[in-house]
C-alpha cells in the first residue's frame, strides 16, 4: 500500500458540445501524498476546478472524463456509480468553494446546515449532532458557538461564513479536502486567518489538503508540492521551495517574473505576453509555444512529455536531449 | 451634548443589532411589509372578507337559500333596500346581504382550492423541468406551450357543461388550465438558483438531487411562488365569476358572487335595481384589489433585492 492518498493519472477530460468534443484536460496527472498539500496554480481557464470537480466525479455537463484514473485510496473513482461517490463526497472528500457569500444556503441557519452533513453521513440523531456542530464551530474559531449555531448566513461576515464552509467540510472528518480558491474572495487579512486556520486544521485532523489557487503567495505560505496547470495540462510539478528557488517551465518563470516585487522600481508590471489559446484552436504542439520566448520548430510540432528533471517533472522541450542549444 | 449622541446611535446600533440577531428571513419580509401601506390596508380588507366568510353562519341575517314573504303574504321581490334588508332581496326574495356573505365564502374557497391546485402542479412541473432539464425540461415545456394556447374560458366553459356543473368541478377545472404561469416562473427560477454555489456545495457534500431540490432550491423560490399564487388567486376568483355568471359555474341555488350577478342579464334590473348587481360587483371589485396589492406588497417585502 502506498501513502499516495490520491494519484490522478493522466486524467483527461472534455466537453462534448456542437462543435464536437474539446479536451479542457489533456493527460493530467497529480500525486497527493497523506497529510500533504498540493497546491494547483494556473491562470482562469487552465483547468484546476475542473479537475478538483473531475474528483469529485461533479463535472457540469456537457463535460466528462474520458480518460485515465483517479485513485483515491486506491479505488477508481471513475468508476464509482453515482450512489457510491455520493457516500464519498462530504464523508471521504469535502470541498469548499471560492464565495463564501454564496456558498451556503441563506433559508438555513448554519447550524442547520452543518448538522444535515452530519446527519447525512454519521446518521447522528439531533442532539448529537447539534453538540458536535457547536464543537465544528468551537474548532474553527468562531466565537460564542453556542450562539452563532442559530444565526443565518447574512448575519455572518465573509470570513465568518468561510470559515463556516471550513466547518462543514470537515465536519465528518474527511481524508481530503479539496479547497477551490478558498481565500481569494476574502480581504488580506483575513485570506491568512483563513490560511492559518486550515493549515492548523489539516495537522489536527490528519487532512490532506488539494488546494486550488491562482495566488502564488497562497502556495508559498501553505502548499508542500505544486503543480503548475496551463490550458489543461500540468506543466511543471515540484517540491514548493525547490519551485521558488527555481523555476523550470518557462511558463512558470513568467508567473515569477510578473509578481511584482518591493526592492526594484519598475514602470510597467512585466507579463506574460498574449492569451491561453481557446479550447478550439489548442496548437498541436506545446500548448505553451505560442507565448514563449524560447520556442523552436520542435515545440510547435510535438507536445513534450512530463519528464523527470532534478527531482521535479517539468513538461518541456528545454530539458530534453532533443532541444537545440541556442548557438548563442 | 455629544455624549448623549453618542449614547443614542449606541443604542441604535445594539437595538439594530439584536433585531438583526433576532429576525428570520420571513420576520424581516414581515417588517418590510407593514411599511407599505397600500399593501396593510388590502391586507385588511382581505382579512374582513376572509373573516365573513369564515363566520357566514353567525353573521348573515337570513338565510341565504329561503325567500322571505312580507306581511301581505307575498314573496318579497326585489325589494328595495331598507332596515329590514339592509341590500333588498333578489328575483326571488332572498336576502341580498346573507347571499352575499355566503356567496363570498364559495368564492373564496373555490379561488383558494383551485389555486392550491394550479400551484401543486406548477411548482412541481417547474421543479422538475429547471432542475433536471434535458428532454425532462423539453417536454414538460413544450406541454405547457401546448396549455398555454387553449383558449382558456372556451375550455372551461365545455368542460364544465361535458361534466355536471358543480363547485368542485369548477375548483378542478380551473385548477388544472392555470398552472402554467407558475411553472414557467418556477422553472426560472429554478434554474437560477441550480447554479448557486450553495447547490453546488450540497451536492459537493453528498446530498441527493431530491433532497437538494425539496429542501434546498425550493425553499430558495417561495418568495416569488407565494406572490404568484396570490395574485392567481384574484384570477381564479374572476374565472369563477365568469363561469358562475355564465351558468356553467356555481349553480343555483348555492350562491357566489358571479351568479348573483346573473339577474343583472336583464335590462330591467340593471338600469332600475342597482341593489342586485352593486354589492357582488363591488365584492369582486374590492376582492381582487385587495388581494393584489397584498400581492405587490409581498413581492417587494420578499424580494431581497428591495432589502431596506
Amino acid at each position: 500500500m502506498s501513502d499516495n492518498l490520491l494519484e490522478i493519472k493522466e486524467l483527461s477530460t472534455g466537453f462534448f458540445t456542437e462543435d464536437g468534443f474539446l479536451p479542457a484536460l489533456d493527460k493530467v496527472s497529480l500525486t497527493l501524498k497523506k497529510g500533504e498539500t498540493l497546491g494547483v496554480v494556473g491562470e482562469s481557464g487552465s483547468g484546476k476546478s475542473l479537475t478538483s470537480l473531475s474528483v469529485m466525479n461533479l463535472i457540469p455537463t456537457p463535460g466528462k472524463a474520458v480518460g485515465g484514473e483517479i485513485l483515491f485510496k486506491g479505488k477508481n473513482l471513475l468508476q464509482l456509480g453515482e450512489e457510491q461517490m455520493r457516500a464519498i463526497r462530504g464523508n471521504e472528500i469535502s470541498m469548499i468553494f471560492q464565495e463564501p457569500m454564496t456558498s451556503l444556503n441563506p433559508v438555513y441557519s448554519v447550524g442547520e446546515q452543518i448538522m444535515e452533513v452530519l446527519r447525512l453521513h454519521q446518521q447522528l440523531d439531533k442532539k448529537v449532532a447539534r453538540a458536535k456542530t457547536i464543537d465544528m464551530l468551537r474548532l474553527v474559531g468562531i466565537p460564542s458557538p453556542e450562539k452563532r449555531v442559530d444565526d443565518y448566513p447574512h448575519q455572518l461576515s465573509g470570513g465568518m461564513r468561510q470559515r463556516v464552509m471550513i466547518a462543514m467540510a470537515l465536519s465528518c472528518q474527511p481524508d481530503l479536502l479539496i479547497a477551490d480558491e478558498p481565500t481569494t474572495a476574502l480581504d488580506v487579512t483575513t485570506q491568512a486567518q483563513i490560511l492559518d486556520l486550515m493549515l492548523d486544521l489539516k495537522e489536527r485532523l490528519q487532512t490532506s489538503i488539494l488546494l486550488i489557487t491562482h495566488d502564488l503567495g497562497v502556495i508559498a505560505e501553505a502548499a508542500d508540492h505544486v503543480a503548475v496547470m496551463y490550458a489543461g495540462k500540468v506543466v511543471e510539478y515540484a517540491e514548493v521551495k525547490r519551485f521558488f528557488r527555481e523555476p523550470l517551465h518557462p511558463y512558470s518563470q513568467g508567473l515569477m517574473n510578473s509578481i511584482p516585487t518591493l526592492e526594484q522600481t519598475r514602470e510597467r508590471l512585466q507579463v506574460i505576453r498574449g492569451v491561453v489559446p481557446t479550447l478550439q484552436q489548442m496548437p498541436k504542439g506545446c500548448r505553451f509555444c505560442t507565448r514563449c520566448d524560447e520556442k523552436q520548430t520542435l515545440c510547435e510540432e510535438e507536445a513534450p512529455p512530463l519528464i523527470g528533471y532534478q527531482g521535479s517533472q517539468v513538461s518541456c522541450w528545454k530539458y530534453t536531449e532533443r532541444w537545440e542549444p541556442s548557438p548563442r | 451634548m455629544s455624549q448623549h449622541a453618542d449614547l443614542a446611535s449606541n443604542t441604535a446600533v445594539n437595538e439594530t443589532i439584536s433585531s438583526l440577531k433576532k429576525d428570520s428571513i420571513v420576520a424581516e419580509a414581515w417588517k418590510r411589509f407593514k411599511k407599505n401601506r397600500l399593501a396593510m390596508v388590502g391586507g385588511m380588507i382581505l382579512c374582513l372578507l376572509v373573516l365573513t366568510a369564515v363566520f357566514a353562519p353567525l353573521i348573515s341575517p337570513y338565510d341565504p337559500y329561503s325567500s322571505v314573504k312580507n306581511q301581505t303574504g307575498m314573496l318579497n321581490v326585489m325589494a328595495p333596500p331598507s332596515g329590514e334588508h339592509w341590500l333588498g332581496t333578489d328575483s326571488l326574495g332572498r336576502d341580498i346581504l346573507s347571499r352575499l356573505i355566503y356567496g363570498g365564502r364559495i368564492s373564496l374557497s373555490v379561488a383558494l382550492v383551485a389555486v392550491a391546485i394550479s400551484t401543486g402542479i406548477g411548482v412541481l412541473l417547474g421543479l422538475l423541468a429547471g432542475y433536471y432539464g434535458k428532454w425532462v425540461d423539453a417536454v414538460i415545456m413544450r406541454v405547457t406551450d401546448i396549455v398555454i394556447c387553449f383558449p382558456v374560458l372556451f375550455l372551461v366553459i365545455s368542460v364544465s357543461t361535458m361534466l355536471t356543473p358543480s363547485i368542485y368541478n369548477v375548483m378542478i377545472i380551473i385548477g388544472l388550465v392555470s398552472w402554467t404561469t407558475m411553472t414557467r416562473l418556477v422553472r426560472g427560477e429554478v434554474l437560477r438558483i441550480r447554479e448557486m454555489e450553495y447547490v453546488e456545495a450540497v451536492r459537493a457534500l453528498g446530498q441527493n438531487n431530491l433532497v437538494i431540490v425539496f429542501k434546498h432550491v425550493l425553499p430558495n423560490i417561495m418568495a416569488p411562488i407565494t406572490v404568484q399564487a396570490t395574485l392567481q388567486t384574484a384570477e381564479a376568483i374572476l374565472t369563477e365569476s365568469a363561469l358562475s355568471f355564465l351558468g356553467v359555474g356555481v349553480q343555483q341555488p348555492i350562491p357566489s358572487w358571479g351568479n348573483m350577478l346573473q339577474d343583472a342579464t336583464s335590462i330591467m334590473v340593471l338600469q332600475f335595481k342597482p341593489w342586485i348587481w352593486a354589492p357582488p360587483g363591488i365584492a369582486i371589485l374590492l376582492t381582487i384589489l385587495s388581494i393584489n396589492l397584498v400581492g405587490d406588497g409581498l413581492r417587494d417585502a420578499l424580494d431581497p433585492k428591495t432589502k431596506n
